[in-house]
């Protein structure tokens, strides 16, 4: 009888490299054969490779956890759906339907927010491009407005005027909260009096009613202590607002920000680890809030959440297309979604798991993705034992950002599949074909060819 | 002279090369191939037996030799 194979290897053996967790290479090496419990076999038989797979039971799992976290600590707490991080409908959907209202950031957006069913008493429009046009659906449909800048202000009151009426709105401040680099681009600045100035303008034209705060002070913070004091900060130009105006801020819009268990390139530490639970935020905000706010004023605590909830509930299936090897040794793998599709990958190390148990010795490999691109690596140093061609690799989380940010460029994108909590599989977005990318496109005449 | 012969290999797959001061470890189906090259057989060879000796098709153990020898190029091994 003959013997079992296992592919050859040779790898060196290094020492005195630092490995202070010196993590076996068993814990490494990740098997996932299911999602929610449709195997991914099945999942790629039906719907191809590469293929998106959202779960929508994590994805309510997660707003809820992280939804109770603040309203069990504090009464007045609404979520807005941060509709760039993932605007696919269903996943709006799921959001809408566990409570949250839209936040969107262009017209496109909001139109999309109002096509899906949500009234615009029900959407935050933030962002600094709001057209004029915009705007004015906007006002007439009741939305909350988060003014950017100055002109914003002159546009809202000649709508105010054109349409005879006081529009409510708010404004977008920035801060230092000792988060570096400072946020500075969006709203006005609390620090240099600019927010106050434009407080005082809204009030001497009596055409505009300020009834809001909202500030954003970065993506992925690390440290829970910057929101509190963003919320110290609010919470006091609010009432100095209230005392000096006499207006009545009914909500604090902090923004979003959160971070997902994703691991950032360049981070030394495990996600699970280097990224603090989301009590621990909920705690220092609330926090803040008790401390700051006066007894009885309860204004509404707004949060804008995107990556926090929907990074961890997608998973990009992807399968290894060829195999070569590198001129410095390192084998590198074809897989065939690469940057075109994962955005997020220019600053993400994901996590990789594999759909078999594969034998062999791990050693250091390289993913690209299928662009006929030198860009297209997905990871450039990663241990993994030897992969047949075919084998499949579940890349995690990527719900936040990809299919909003990711591009028709070289290939073609891909079906989104989302796995209901009855175990039951949906398509949510279709592959695309030839038809989608030239349906605008127009040939002059004189350059068809005969 | 065979550079292969340069090195001090064990049965279990430990390889120490005196000339540079390195160690490396191979696999059982790594070894079998080394051993054919330290005795001077062509790739071909080496194909036909690792066919015969274990359970593989033709077409994975040649990719797989392939990508081997080239690893072993990568190390200055041969």
């Amino acid at each position: 009888m003959k013997k079992v194979y296992e592919k050859p290897v040779i790898v060196k053996v290094e020492t005195g490299f630092m490995n202070k967790f010196g993590e076996s290479p068993l814990y490494q090496r990740k098997v996932r054969t299911d999602i929610d419990g449709v195997s991914i076999d099945k999942l790629v038989e039906k719907y191809g490779s590469p293929l998106f797979v959202i779960s929508e039971k994590k994805l309510r799992e997660k707003y809820r956890n992280i939804y109770n976290a603040f309203a069990s600590r504090y009464p007045n707490v609404q979520f807005g759906w941060s509709y760039k991080t993932n605007y696919l409908k269903a996943v709006c959907a799921v959001l809408h339907q566990e409570g949250a209202i839209a936040e969107v950031v262009s017209g496109f957006e909001y139109e999309k927010a109002r096509k899906l069913g949500i009234e615009g008493k029900d959407i935050i429009f933030n962002g600094p491009h709001k057209r004029y046009e915009d705007l004015e659906i906007a006002v007439k449909e009741g939305a909350k407005i988060h003014i950017d800048h100055f002109d914003e202000i002159i546009d809202l009151e000649k709508i105010a005027d054109k349409l005879k009426k006081t529009v409510k709105v708010a404004i977008r401040l920035n801060m230092d909260t000792g988060i570096r680099p400072q946020w500075s681009r969006f709203g006005f600045n609390l620090e240099t009096g600019q927010a106050l100035d434009a407080v005082k303008r809204i009030a001497q034209s009596g055409k505009l009613i300020l009834n809001g705060l909202h500030a954003h002070i970065g993506t992925f913070i690390l440290d829970p202590n910057a929101y509190a004091k963003e919320v110290e900060k609010m919470v006091k130009f609010a009432y100095e607002i209230e005392d000096n105006f006499g207006f009545k801020i009914e909500y604090i819009d902090i923004g979003g920000g959160l971070p997902s268990k994703n691991k950032l390139k360049g981070t030394y530490l495990p996600p699970d680890i280097a990224v603090p639970p989301v009590d621990e935020y909920a705690e220092k905000i609330t926090d803040a809030l008790y401390t700051n706010l006066r007894p009885g004023d309860f204004p509404k605590l707004i949060l804008e959440t995107g990556r926090a909830i929907v990074d961890e509930a997608e998973y990009l299936i992807t399968t290894v297309f060829a195999s070569k090897r590198l001129p410095d040794g390192r084998k590198a793998y074809i897989c065939d979604a690469g940057v075109n599709l994962l955005f997020t990958a220019f600053w993400y190390k994901f996590n990789v798991e594999i759909d078999r148990k594969v034998y062999g010795v791990n050693e250091p490999s390289v993913l690209y993705g299928p662009l006929c691109m030198n860009i297209d690596i997905i990871d450039d140093g990663i241990l993994l034992p030897p992969l047949e061609r075919g084998t499949r690799l579940i890349f995690s989380p990527v719900g936040a950002y990809n299919n909003t940010q990711w591009m028709q460029f070289i290939e073609y994108r891909p079906n989104i599949v989302m796995i209901m909590e009855d175990g039951s599989v949906e398509v949510v977005r279709e592959k695309e074909d030839l038809t989608d990318i030239e349906r605008r496109e127009r040939l002059p005449e004189k350059l068809k060819i005969r | 002279m065979n550079r292969l012969h340069q090195l001090a290999i064990n049965d279990e797959g430990f390889i120490f090369d005196p000339l540079t001061g390195e160690n490396f470890t191979v696999n059982r189906t790594g070894l079998f191939i080394i051993n054919r090259l330290k005795e001077g057989k062509k790739e071909e060879e080496i194909l036909q037996e690792l066919i015969d000796e274990f359970n593989v098709s033709r077409e994975v153990a040649e990719r797989d030799l392939i990508d081997f020898l080239e690893k072993l190029k990568s190390y200055r091994i041969i």
